[in-house]
């Protein structure tokens, strides 16, 4: 599968099925920081994600007031 | 998993909530949470106008949204606060979105207004932290237009997440005027002061994107070249490390905060402030803040030798 993740602006490939919190986990994100978005839709932790399939993942983390 | 209200395929899991939702219940929800928080804290009625501070990102936009959505009268305002083609992208963002939408939003950009110093410039001159300066210069201009403007309510897109992190900070340095200070509606203490208001300090910034996304809002995801290093980012970060772990804790954190240990810093009525000598606006000294800031500036860039 593709991964693209924003903000970063990079572009991962990933081999085989897997959850959405699988995943997450494997990219080193944690729950609650990102969107997983295929196509139009956000994804839950328990969806499985497939050898094909084409996501984004969002980070929601914004701030930087010192 | 199910939607929790509708037994729908969910779209979005809220550990902290114990709750999974479809798009149509989310939105319901969030909205619910805003105006709640509205009400309960009495930050503003219908009657009132808003002014609503947009930077362009998913929380400002998704909080004017909202407004909009549950028949507030809310105008934006963004500040251009100069930071290269950051600053035009966010914008353009928040530009998009108003005239999509038929919103009025007034613009402030700082480079042209009174002295004409933006972020940058000021940060390089003083050597400052450029989000140190950043939050000065955005309270000065947030306070004059809201003035200028005659609104008597502004309104920002603090989240759950933010407010968590300043706690954090402000325990971490136990800065106890800060702590005094930390609520979700900031009364004016000046006839030149607006009631400051944050309806989004309960939900958290996943729900606020997540709101966003649902809502088709084109917000700006590229985090502010300047924020990389940022202290709170950091606290933001050991947060969601603790959040992962026992879901629930930021909320828990703030609420309980604000429900019973809030009181706990808070002294008495502050000596009331005072006109600024230099521009007018209120101030706690002889110059506010932000005159402070310019007049730092305006020494730094002195030619040597001059008094």
């Amino acid at each position: 599968m593709r991964v693209h993740l924003r903000p970063q602006q990079r572009t991962v490939e990933l081999a085989g099925r897997r959850s959405v919190g699988r995943l997450l986990a494997d990219l080193g994100i944690l729950p609650g920081t990102a969107m997983v978005i295929r196509g139009d839709v956000l994804l839950t932790e328990g969806e499985m994600v497939e050898e094909n399939d084409e996501l984004e993942v969002r980070a929601v983390v914004s701030g930087g007031t010192a | 998993m199910r939607c929790t209200r509708c037994r729908a395929k969910a779209e979005v899991q809220l550990r902290a909530h114990n709750a999974a939702f479809c798009r149509a219940c989310f939105l319901l929800v969030f909205r619910r949470q805003v105006e709640r928080a509205i009400v309960a804290e009495r930050m503003f009625t219908r009657d009132e106008r808003v002014l609503v501070a947009v930077s362009g990102g998913k929380d400002s936009l998704a909080l004017w949204d909202v407004l909009v959505h549950l028949g507030y009268d809310a105008t934006g305002l963004y500040l251009g606060l100069g930071i290269g083609t950051y600053s035009d992208r966010s914008h353009e963002k928040a530009a998009a979105f108003a005239r999509a939408r038929n919103l009025p939003l007034r613009i402030v950009d700082l480079a042209a207004t009174g002295p004409g110093l933006a972020v940058p410039a000021v940060a390089a001159a003083t050597r400052r932290a450029p989000c140190a300066a950043c939050g000065t210069m955005k309270r000065h201009h947030f306070d004059a237009a809201a003035l200028e403007g005659g609104f008597p309510v502004l309104a920002t897109g603090h989240n759950l997440d933010d407010e968590a992190a300043r706690l954090l900070g402000n325990v971490l340095g136990w800065r106890r005027d800060h702590l005094a200070r930390q609520r979700p509606v900031l009364l004016p203490s000046h006839p030149k002061f607006v009631r400051k208001v944050k309806p989004l300090h309960l939900v958290s910034e996943y729900e606020t994107a997540v709101y966003a996304f649902m809502r088709g809002i084109d917000y700006i995801v590229e985090e502010c070249p300047n924020a990389a290093g940022a202290t709170q980012l950091a606290h933001k970060d050991a947060l969601d490390r603790i959040e992962a772990a026992s879901p629930g804790t930021k909320l828990r954190f703030v609420k309980e905060f604000l429900r019973s240990g809030r009181q706990a810093f808070a002294v008495g009525d502050d000596e009331p402030p005072r006109a600024c000598e230099r521009c007018g606006m209120p101030s706690y000294g002889a110059s506010c803040s932000f005159c402070r800031l310019l007049g730092e500036v305006e020494r730094r860039r002195a030619p040597a030798g001059c008094a």
